[in-house]
């Protein structure tokens, strides 16, 4: 049975759900208390509340007891803007900035072992030099190479070495920092 | 024990060379396991030790906690420890009750419990029932609940309590012991990670290790668990913490507030925002605020009286909204949502502005997003800023303390006489007299003689001048109680509306009575939400907590049931539920018992049950197949409510 309404002269659009634009990569930098546990906070709240973690990288800034996390997700404007709403209900976190849209510096550091021998090793120097990355490792049967840029840069370069066979591979997530003098540390209220 | 053939594996690992990977340094080589035993051949025995990197000084450490585990007893010399601090702290908070059960770890307390007359230890019968009596007395007070429990089993059994005051939002901090801090992680005698357990369900937790920072932590707990939007934190102390000598100061609140850097609540209202919301108000015709628990949570009644009164806009509240208007108030339109009066889900959908003030959209609420409230625009004001936009798209987000926010609106707004909302008010009435007509009470079969649940409620709502403090089960009573009990003063309606806990209303409205001991406090439970925490009887005889007690006993799981008859084509499996003879249970406990079958027993028996001094109990034996009405099917929307029986 249907609630007549009195002043409905014809259906109404449906009322938009929060979240429906379009996806799309996101970083999300997040300043935190180093504090036990931190990292664990941070990991169960963005799954319990289904936001999935492409990469995260964690260490210490140069301020004591803070650290600080680049995590990279995948989802649209309102998605993501959620999870920083949520990760802010954290008691440890101190600063939750998006930094999608912002001119940054981004680098991520992979080492890659690759089936290399006398015969094609030349081949995967050169492919290597061509991304800036360089080889610091050989044995009779592999080499690892060491790569740094973005991940966009280093997707390329592994999908290059990936006919040559890649044994190991590991990568640290993306870090980044805002180009110019402006700093998401300082601007920080302690 | 499967011990057994993983001990078997390693042996035969052995025979064949393999070193286990659990080897640890110290340990001989797999061929001298089989040595001759000592003195055989004359040489000096070998006498081996088993202690994992014995030598070491953690090895040492796990020596000493285990041993102090295992002979406990208290120091000769009384000095200030652990436990003293944890008691001042609590004291300094003001603290004044604690719900809590013993268990070994937390001995250290009970030792020195005694030495603090300030704090009220009520012994519950189970720590879930602690958990929700800190969580009853919470929300009838309003200051911070304290409940408390050992490890391991102890302290799993809080987590059900912590997780209602979590979604909830009620403040709370909830203590447990935990092993000394050298067994952490050694799966010792009752050892569970249970701050691994409580950390995605709680606002904070703690795991304290150390005497000196008990003050810190259990100072920064209440200031977390009371301001902002509230909700439970949970501080986790190992023994050996709880029995050092410790000289730590409890810290001044500036100390506090200095080491939380990260957690700044939001109360004021931005002062645009509120001139937007105030256009917007202006602007609507047919407007309604939508109240929620964060308005009872801020005080903030008055204030939205005010606003109501100013701009002549109805209220309709949400389930934990119930009484934060009188409901006999001329703008008090009434409660919402699946089980709300469909008067007001009409209003809801055919509004052109909503204004909603500390409720969160919930879909017990909203029903499907997409088909609800089509024709409004949407003000949210909530303190919690990822409250705003997470179920539903809003056109003017407010972050804010309700009180804040309420008073900077109704600075803002015009006033508007009532004369211009004439045709608005004329369609809400006609609207009420329909919904409340048509289905007085839900079922009207009260009027044919049959005890029906509706008008139990009604009754006892009525017989207690709507003054008295009422705590809902889960399940059809706690929508008959919201929808027929009429309430009239703020905090006077408990109910476990987030997470809809079962067995929630006797250990709640046992901390309720405690919390707020100026108005009687009533229980109105089903029989199934009863059984699950009827051990609490005992604490409230031994404890003299004068809770009444309301046995809706239908035999059933009714709501079950009624999802079964209405969405699962009468396939009644499992919620029929035989009970006990519950005047004879009330009896066993010390309990006056009394049993009501019919209409024209119960307004002798609920009297009877006031003028008990102490805690009584009524076995309502009600029809069977009674079912609340209306009801929004799961995943349809306000405008789809059922609002009686199918049709045969």
């Amino acid at each position: 049975m249907s609630a007549d309404d009195a002043t409905a002269t014809q259906a109404p659009p449906p009322r938009s759900i929060p979240g429906t634009g379009t996806a799309g990569r996101h970083i999300l930098v997040v300043l935190v208390m180093d504090r036990p546990g931190v990292l664990n906070r941070v990991a169960s709240l963005m799954r319990a509340r289904n936001f999935n973690i492409d990469s995260l990288a964690v260490s210490r800034t140069d301020k004591e007891n803070i650290s600080r996390m680049t995590l990279t997700l995948h989802g649209d404007d309102v998605a993501v803007e959620q999870a920083a709403k949520q990760l802010y209900r954290l008691i440890d976190v101190l600063k939750v900035q998006d930094v999608t849209e912002d001119q940054v510096v981004e680098h991520e550091l992979a080492l890659i072992k690759v089936r290399a021998t006398d015969a094609n090793r030349g081949e995967v120097i050169k492919i290597v030099e061509m991304y800036k990355g360089a080889i610091v490792d050989i044995s009779a049967e592999s080499v690892i190479v060491e790569a740094h840029g973005t991940e966009a840069e280093i997707d390329a370069l592994v999908a290059l070495l990936r006919g040559y066979g890649i044994k190991e591979l590991v990568r640290t997530g993306a870090t980044v920092m805002l180009r110019g003098a402006g700093s998401i540390e300082e601007a920080l209220k302690l | 024990m499967s011990g057994g053939n993983a001990t078997a594996g390693l042996r035969q690992n052995r025979q064949r060379g393999i070193e286990p990977m659990t080897m640890t340094k110290g340990e001989p080589p797999a061929g001298q396991a089989s040595a001759a035993p000592p003195g055989e051949d004359g040489e000096a025995p070998h006498r081996r030790s088993h202690v994992p990197g014995d030598g070491t000084a953690a090895a040492a450490a796990i020596e000493k906690a285990r041993r102090d585990m295992l002979h406990d007893v208290r120091g000769k010399k009384r000095t200030r420890i652990g436990a003293d601090a944890l008691m001042e702290a609590l004291l300094l908070q003001g603290a004044d009750t604690l719900f809590s059960y013993p268990g070994g770890v937390i001995l250290p307390i009970y030792d020195i419990l005694g030495d603090y007359p300030g704090i009220r230890h009520i012994l519950v019968r189970h720590e879930q029932g602690g958990a929700h009596a800190a969580d009853g007395y919470a929300r009838a007070s309003g200051k911070v609940g304290v409940c408390m429990g050992t490890s391991g089993p102890g302290a799993t059994n809080l987590v059900t309590g912590i997780a209602t005051a979590q979604l909830d939002s009620v403040p709370m901090v909830a203590i447990t012991g935990n092993v000394p801090g050298a067994l952490v992680g050694k799966d010792a005698f009752q050892e569970i990670d249970i701050t691994g357990i409580t950390l995605p369900m709680t606002k904070h937790n703690y795991l304290v290790r150390n005497a000196d920072d008990i003050p810190r932590v259990i100072a920064e707990a209440f200031y977390i668990a009371s301001h902002g939007r509230p909700g439970p934190v949970h501080v986790d102390i190992t023994k050996d913490a709880l029995q050092a000598e410790t000289a730590a100061e409890h810290p001044s609140l500036d100390a506090v507030t200095a080491g939380l850097p990260g957690f700044r609540p939001n109360l004021e209202g931005h002062p645009k925002q509120l001139k937007t919301a105030a256009k917007e108000i202006a602007a609507a015709k047919r407007p309604l605020i939508l109240a929620g628990h964060g308005v009872l949570i801020a005080e903030a009644w008055n204030e939205l009286r005010a606003l109501a009164e100013k701009t002549q806009i109805p209220v309709a509240w949400t389930l934990l909204g119930i009484g934060l208007m009188d409901e006999d108030h001329p703008l008090a339109y009434g409660y919402m949502g699946m089980h709300g009066w469909k008067h007001v889900n009409r209003a809801i959908q055919s509004a052109d502005l909503l204004i909603a003030i500390g409720m969160r959209f919930d879909d017990r609420v909203t029903g499907s997003v997409r088909t609800y409230a089509p024709y409004a625009r949407i003000i949210h004001a909530d303190i919690d800023p990822a409250e705003i936009g997470k179920n539903v798209a809003v056109e003017v987000p407010i972050v804010g303390d309700a009180k804040n926010v309420l008073e900077g609106l109704t600075h803002f707004v015009k006033a508007v006489d009532p004369a211009e909302r004439a045709e608005y008010f004329a369609q809400l009435a006609e609207w009420r007299t329909e919904s409340e007509g048509s289905s007085w009470h839900g079922s009207g079969g009260w009027q044919s003689g049959q005890l029906t649940a509706d008008y139990i409620v009604e009754r006892i709502g009525e017989l207690t001048n709507h003054e008295a403090t009422y705590v809902a089960d889960v399940g059809q009573n706690q929508m008959w109680l919201a929808r027929y009990t009429k309430f009239k003063r703020p905090h006077s309606h408990i109910s476990s509306g987030g997470l809809g806990t079962m067995g929630f209303a006797v250990p709640a409205a046992m901390g309720a009575a405690l919390g707020n001991p100026h108005n009687e406090t009533w229980a109105v439970c089903g029989d199934g939400g009863f059984q699950m925490t009827s051990q609490e009887l005992m604490t409230l005889v031994a404890d003299r907590i004068p809770v009444k007690i309301a046995v809706l006993d239908n035999h059933k799981l009714g709501m079950i049931r009624q999802w079964q008859e209405l969405f699962y084509a009468g396939n009644y499996h499992s919620s029929h539920l035989p009970g006990p003879d519950f005047v004879k249970l009330a009896d066993a406990y010390g309990v006056p018992g009394f049993k009501v079958s019919t209409t024209d027993g119960v307004d002798d028996a609920i009297r009877a049950a006031q003028a008990v001094d102490g805690p009584a109990l009524i076995w309502f034996e009600t029809v069977e197949e009674q079912n609340v009405f209306p009801i929004m099917p799961a995943g349809k929307g306000l405008s789809d409510l059922i609002d009686g029986a199918p049709e045969e």
